[in-house]
């Protein structure tokens, strides 16, 4: 046991001179964080929209005072007889534009309809799409108003409301997201250095001669970035509940206790590669950049994994990232307990066991 | 009739059909400084390698310490010390951390390591540098650091893999005094060189010649049979036939 501490300790020395990974550590964290949480938001704000009013009557006009009342639209009135829309779009002025016929007023009120078009800049169609939605929205709150007391026939109302996340904070699907990546990246990308420079140092040899334990050896180096690992974890939670404010609705201790076991799941990776590979670079090089866009795009919270074509559902599934999402998405947003997430559990248990497996399998006790 | 610690017959080690280690056999007495000499390539890693239980011979046998290479390695490890050509101490950990981690690995007691190591660091000079991280360290003092952590658990054998590579002709001196030093406390040295000079200062010196022994003997004996001034020009007589240049 005095051995295995004296092992440890040695461990925490090279994680604490090494200001790079401290750096990695836990810069990435909070570089994520704050660059999802604020910098990729889904949420649609200001956008530029141009009224091109040739009715000129009272209907449009309360119309057009509503939308500019809403948070979401910056109103410029177009002079009349301006034509040039798709100048406005190419020249970045305006992302839509509200046309309001010449008889608009009229219209509406003599016949009980009246023609209104939107045109968006379909050159980025989830703005475009998010925008439509806005106007229309508006749109029928403003044609409820104008005729209190007598709904009009077989009216549907949708009434929409996204559960779990009322506000449509962005905030909540990323952070879960984040937390999944960055500790995917930086746990496997550290461990998996430390059991190479020990090869490339020449130092494995002394290690290998010396009566010490091959499975201790990698359980010793697995330590410090474990504790390291739940520290981080903790620090991005202090920062998605502290600045982002995502709530946690469900149980701390299985949040953390999950979390625990995605970290040994991705420094159990580490050490796969480590052991596989033979200089810090190539290990580096393949648990960074190897690792980043595959997690990114396989985690899920990025692009829905439903829409993915089959085969690539099936590859996200041996994704470890994907099931820590999951996870956390039930527990931290969904308030939800272990008998909703055991399944996802049991996947992470048995990938962990299988990568510790192949780790063990592939540390050279000998040198030839 | 002195005490053998290690013992090699027709030790043969394979890479496909490349035999780096062609059936050697020795014998080294214990307290011995036993020297191994042979160009690059020749084998004599790959054999100290095997000695060490770093490698699986292909045939033959080998017993070190009294413990057999292929069933009791880890017996063998307990007794020996080791200290490879490249560098073998941490050099992100400072003098004092080195010599705890590496009494802490081969289990010496708390209060052994403290004592003994605050006598080791007075015998180096190095009292004043404990704190210091190893990598600040000129390389002379780490090379005769490391060959002090090697025996710091007192092994039976240590085995010096070109211990003195790179260093200036009066630090290699002083390390030598250290070889003798521990060869007369009753440590057996098993070392491989390329400088013939620190051959003479071997008490009997191997030649590996294309991964088989060539000579055996005191380096007298091996000059008088070469009818040779010095160990360079035996070693010429010898190596200048071999096949295998350079790795």
């Amino acid at each position: 046991m005095k051995q295995f501490f004296a092992f440890i300790r040695k461990e925490f020395f090279h994680v604490f001179r090494d200001k790079r990974t401290l750096l990695i550590m836990f810069g990435l964290p909070v570089a994520q964080i704050v660059l999802f949480g604020f910098a990729l938001t889904s949420e649609v704000k200001d956008i530029t929209l141009t009224v091109i009013d040739q009715s000129h009557d009272v209907n449009s006009q309360q119309l057009v005072s509503k939308i500019k009342s809403s948070s979401y639209f910056v109103v410029t009135e177009a002079a009349p007889g301006f034509n040039d829309i798709a100048g406005a779009f190419k020249n970045g002025t305006a992302k839509c534009a509200l046309i309001f016929p010449a008889n608009f007023g009229s219209d509406l009120q003599h016949h009980g309809r009246a023609p209104l078009q939107i045109i968006t800049d379909g050159s980025d169609p989830n703005t475009a799409k998010t925008v439509v939605n806005y106007l229309t929205a508006i749109t029928t709150a403003y044609q409820q108003e104008i005729n209190p007391g007598k709904p009009l026939p077989y009216l549907i109302i949708p009434e929409p409301r996204m559960l779990y996340n009322e506000e449509g904070n962005g905030s909540l699907n990323f952070i879960p997201g984040v937390m999944a990546l960055v500790l995917m990246i930086v746990c496997t990308a550290l461990t998996s250095v430390s059991v190479v420079r020990e090869k490339e140092l020449g130092t494995m040899e002394i290690l290998l001669v010396s009566p010490f334990q091959p499975l201790m050896v990698l359980i010793a180096k697995a330590i410090p970035y474990l504790i390291l690992s739940l520290l981080n974890f903790i620090l991005i939670l202090v920062l998605a509940v502290f600045v982002l404010n995502v709530g946690i609705k469900g149980s701390i201790v299985l949040l953390f206790l999950e979390s625990m076991l995605f970290i040994i799941t991705c420094l159990s990776f580490g050490l796969m590669i480590s052991n596989t590979t033979n200089s810090q670079q190539t290990a580096l090089l393949l648990s960074m950049m190897g690792m980043m866009i595959p997690t990114m795009i396989f985690t899920g919270f990025m692009f829905p994994l439903e829409n993915m074509p089959g085969v690539f559902q099936v590859i996200a599934n041996v994704v470890p990232s994907r099931w820590y999402f999951l996870i956390i998405k039930a527990v931290m947003l969904k308030g939800l307990g272990f008998k909703y997430i055991w399944k996802e559990t049991l996947v992470l248990l048995g990938m962990t066991l299988l990568l510790l497996a192949i780790a063990l399998k592939n540390f050279k006790t000998r040198l030839s | 009739m002195a005490e053998k610690v290690i013992v090699c017959k027709e030790l043969t080690k394979r890479f496909g059909d490349f035999y780096a280690v062609n059936k050697i056999s020795f014998e080294v007495n214990k307290g011995e400084i036993f020297g191994f000499l042979g160009a690059n390539g020749a084998g004599k890693t790959t054999a100290m390698r095997i000695l060490c239980g770093l490698s699986h011979p292909s045939s033959g046998e080998a017993q070190v310490a009294g413990y057999d290479v292929y069933q009791q390695a880890e017996s063998i490890k307990k007794n020996i010390g080791y200290m490879s050509q490249k560098f073998s101490l941490y050099e992100n950990l400072t003098v004092a951390e080195n010599i705890e981690f590496f009494g802490g690995v081969y289990r010496v007691p708390a209060a052994e390591i403290e004592e003994r190591s605050d006598a080791l660091l007075q015998k180096l000079g190095l009292t004043g540098e404990a704190k210091k991280l190893v990598g600040a360290l000129p390389l002379g003092w780490k090379q005769k650091l490391a060959f002090s952590v090697a025996i710091f658990h007192r092994p039976r054998i240590v085995f010096l893999d070109e211990p003195t590579g790179g260093v200036d002709p009066v630090t290699r001196r002083q390390f030598w005094d250290m070889i003798y030093e521990a060869a007369a406390s009753g440590i057996t040295v098993f070392v491989t060189t390329h400088y013939m000079d620190e051959a003479e200062y071997c008490d009997r010196v191997t030649i590996m010649v294309d991964g088989k022994v060539e000579a055996l003997d005191a380096p007298s004996r091996l000059k008088a049979q070469f009818n040779a001034n010095n160990m360079d020009e035996v070693f010429y007589q010898l190596a200048r036939g071999a096949k295998r240049s350079g790795d």
